[in-house]
């Protein structure tokens, strides 16, 4: 055993300023990304605001970068073929939900939001959205076990059929409580048994609100929250990519047979890419559910909007992070972008509105983009690693070297 | 004894419908070895097509005399749109992409099966020489003239046997009878399975591979537009054409593939009928809110059990 040669990058200090340092950086841009948001809010004459109308997309794009990397982990980095992402982002936003809502009923008696930032409230909204995120990956354990025995096109058949269990069981829960008494009265769950025979299921754990979606649910999430759990998932999946696990999973997408011979518990590690994935997924629908104009409801969590996600994974390009991360912008804006044309110069006036075919013109440019570039905009490489960065950073080192 | 033959009824006719759409899922995934997810927005054109033809026909409105062959006119002229369209989505999305990965080619279907939608949901109209001709069908639900007589053809032990269901259960045997000739009685049956058991080995032994997979998406839209046709005259209602029931149905339908061997064209049959069963029978006996659940319950059951489905397509039967 020899002694690991110690230079100025592998001492203590710099390993722990290198683990914070993200931290700190990203904390710091979430927190004026917010105070920006917030001043905006209220200054909305000045030239340095922003519209509030951004904000909500800026919202969104946090969302469904969360969404997206942690989809990134099963389709990208184990090459495993999942469809039921949205059933993770269901079950988190849910539960999440369920417990903000009946937390600060008992707790303070409202669904107003409670104290500032960092308030009482904000505790709570924590809990949650780590509740969420904890029963989201124990779901996805369970979808992970068929794993064990499925590949392919057969894996995402029974994914798809998970989330959308997921979401017809969700149609069946039972209305939400609205006062205080209702709310004193129910359990956690009670079963009773009725004259005429029938059993009937009650409690806060499943007055959800049934098919007509989650009303009420006190609307914590914020650009600090979306953006600070966005950095973390991309920090954690960076740092999960690099890492021995990390390889252990690409070593699955690319040979399960040769991985397997290498000593790698293929099984395990699917399963184990499952759970992260949905832990993640499980904080993002949380965040979903939180946000502000947004009713959570079953019919909204159908298998499109996994396939949205899916989407920008290979859009992005399998494996890449800031490939998902680019799709999950480049996907949320576009949309949006649609809606009026008058932004692009020299077309003509007659061609500005579009907002009937805007759907058709996006499924127009994904099929042509599936078609002129099949590995995804950025392939299976990082932002830094294309050409023109390569390129970059070739330069400087050279005029470092010169003097 | 009635709702249980009742229900069977019911189960057999929406059984045969996944099982027609099923059929084209599993010759699909035969040949080109992907999931189809614009083989729902097929089998909604058929039923947005066959309303559209009838009211052009002039046998939409009340009171008019509806002909004992329009029916079959209606059918054949959605399934030769379908077909045509079919065969022009074959050569211009999925032909490029005979080479790409196949989540590249599952990504193009949904976004075939989003431009279908959509698209079929405009409310313009186009003014072209004094006519004036919509483009799409809107995006309000409509009611689907009715081709046959509303009454009762027999009864048995107080059940009403519909002239619609019989209608549904006959035209699904003919046509699965039809392909049944065509896959396993023809060369060109020959060659589809050629194709789809080793595509390399079929091209090295001079079958024109491009034209056989044409040929099969075609047929398989075809079902699809004939399923469509049959829906609508069993089910008029018809929902917008960007619902979410149309992909919730062909969801069902491919679940019926799945669960009968994909790639085989007796478990596609076997599998549809059985998912029909199962979903009325769950709904008539236990849950009716739990009916879509039932599906997909039986098919992680099935996949776990027997991950290849109940017939795992063998070399012989494969399409």
């Amino acid at each position: 055993m020899s002694e690991q040669p110690r230079d100025a990058w592998t001492s203590t200090p710099v390993i722990w300023l290198r683990s914070i340092l993200p931290w700190l950086v990203g904390g710091v841009l979430a927190f004026a990304l917010y105070r920006y948001g917030m001043w905006s809010e209220s200054n909305q004459g000045s030239r340095l605001a922003m519209p509030i109308f951004h904000f909500k997309i800026l919202s969104l794009i946090g969302i469904n970068a969360i969404m997206a990397v942690s989809l990134n982990v099963v389709n990208g980095y184990t090459g495993q073929f999942s469809l039921g992402h949205v059933g993770f982002m269901a079950i988190g936003g849910y539960v999440s939900g369920a417990m903000t809502y009946y937390g600060s009923m008992i707790l303070w008696q409202s669904t107003a939001i409670h104290g500032e930032l960092f308030g009482g409230g904000d505790f709570l909204f924590l809990g949650a959205l780590l509740c969420g995120g904890l029963v989201a990956a124990l779901a996805g354990y369970v979808v992970g076990l068929p794993s064990l025995r499925l590949r392919g096109d057969y894996l995402a058949i029974v994914t798809l059929g998970f989330g959308e269990i997921v979401r017809l069981i969700l149609t069946l829960t039972r209305p939400i409580k609205k006062t205080a008494e209702e709310v004193s009265q129910a359990g956690l769950l009670s079963i009773t048994h009725n004259a005429n025979g029938s059993w009937a299921l009650d409690g806060w754990m499943i007055s959800v609100g049934g098919a007509l979606g989650f009303d009420g649910i006190p609307k914590y999430t914020n650009l600090f929250w979306i953006y600070l759990l966005c950095f973390a998932t991309i920090i954690f999946c960076y740092r999960l990519k690099q890492s021995v696990l990390g390889k252990a999973f690409v070593s699955i997408r690319e040979d399960e047979v040769a991985a397997e011979a290498m000593g790698v518990p293929t099984t395990r590690y699917k399963v184990l890419a499952f759970v992260i994935a949905a832990f993640f997924g499980g904080v993002g629908g949380g965040l979903f559910a939180h946000e502000v104009g947004i009713l959570i409801s079953p019919p909204e969590m159908n298998f499109l909007k996994s396939v949205d996600y899916v989407i920008m994974v290979v859009l992005g390009g399998m494996g890449s992070i800031s490939g998902a991360v680019l799709a999950a912008i480049a996907l949320t804006i576009l949309p949006e972008l649609l809606r009026d044309l008058s932004w692009i110069p020299f077309l003509p006036k007659a061609l500005h509105d579009v907002s009937d075919y805007r759907l058709i013109i996006y499924a127009l440019i994904l099929i042509c983009v599936m078609i002129m570039r099949p590995q995804g905009l950025m392939g299976i490489k990082e932002i830094w690693e294309v050409r023109p960065a390569l390129w970059l950073r070739a330069k400087l080192a050279r005029k470092e070297k010169s003097p | 004894m009635t709702k249980f033959l009742q229900t069977s009824i019911d189960g057999l006719a929406v059984g045969s419908l996944y099982a027609l759409i099923a059929l084209g899922y599993t010759m699909v995934y035969g040949t080109l070895k992907f999931i189809n997810f614009s083989h729902a927005s097929v089998f909604m054109l058929g039923a947005w097509f066959s309303l559209g033809v009838a009211r052009l026909l002039g046998w939409g409105q009340t009171g008019a005399e509806v002909p004992i062959y329009a029916a079959l006119v209606v059918l054949l002229a959605t399934m030769t749109i379908c077909g045509a369209l079919g065969f022009a989505i074959e050569r211009l999305a999925y032909k490029p992409l005979r080479s790409a990965p196949r989540l590249n080619v599952l990504i193009t279907a949904i976004g075939i099966a989003m431009l279908i939608d959509n698209t079929a949901a405009l409310e313009k109209k186009a003014e072209i020489a004094g006519y004036t001709i919509p483009i799409g069908f809107g995006t309000r639900p409509q009611r689907m003239p009715s081709l046959f007589q509303d009454k009762a053809v027999a009864e048995i032990a107080g059940v009403n046997i519909q002239f619609v269901d019989i209608v549904v259960v006959i035209s699904a045997v003919v046509l699965m009878a039809g392909l049944q000739l065509l896959v396993f009685g023809t060369k060109l049956g020959a060659a589809m399975r050629a194709v789809s058991e080793d595509t390399r080995a079929a091209a090295l032994m001079g079958i024109p591979v491009d034209r056989v997979i044409s040929i099969t998406f075609v047929v398989g839209t075809m079902l699809a537009a004939a399923a469509g046709f049959l829906f609508a005259a069993k089910y008029p209602g018809l929902n917008q054409p960007a619902a979410a029931n149309w992909a919730l149905l062909g969801l069902k339908a491919f679940v019926a593939a799945v669960v009968g061997g994909i790639g085989n064209i007796r478990g596609a049959v076997v599998g549809g009928i059985l998912i029909g069963m199962i979903e009325l029978f769950g709904a008539a006996y236990l849950f009716t809110q739990l009916r879509d659940v039932y599906v997909f319950v039986i098919l992680i059951a099935v996949l776990l059990v027997r991950p290849t489905g109940l017939f795992p397509s063998g070399a012989v039967n494969k399409v």
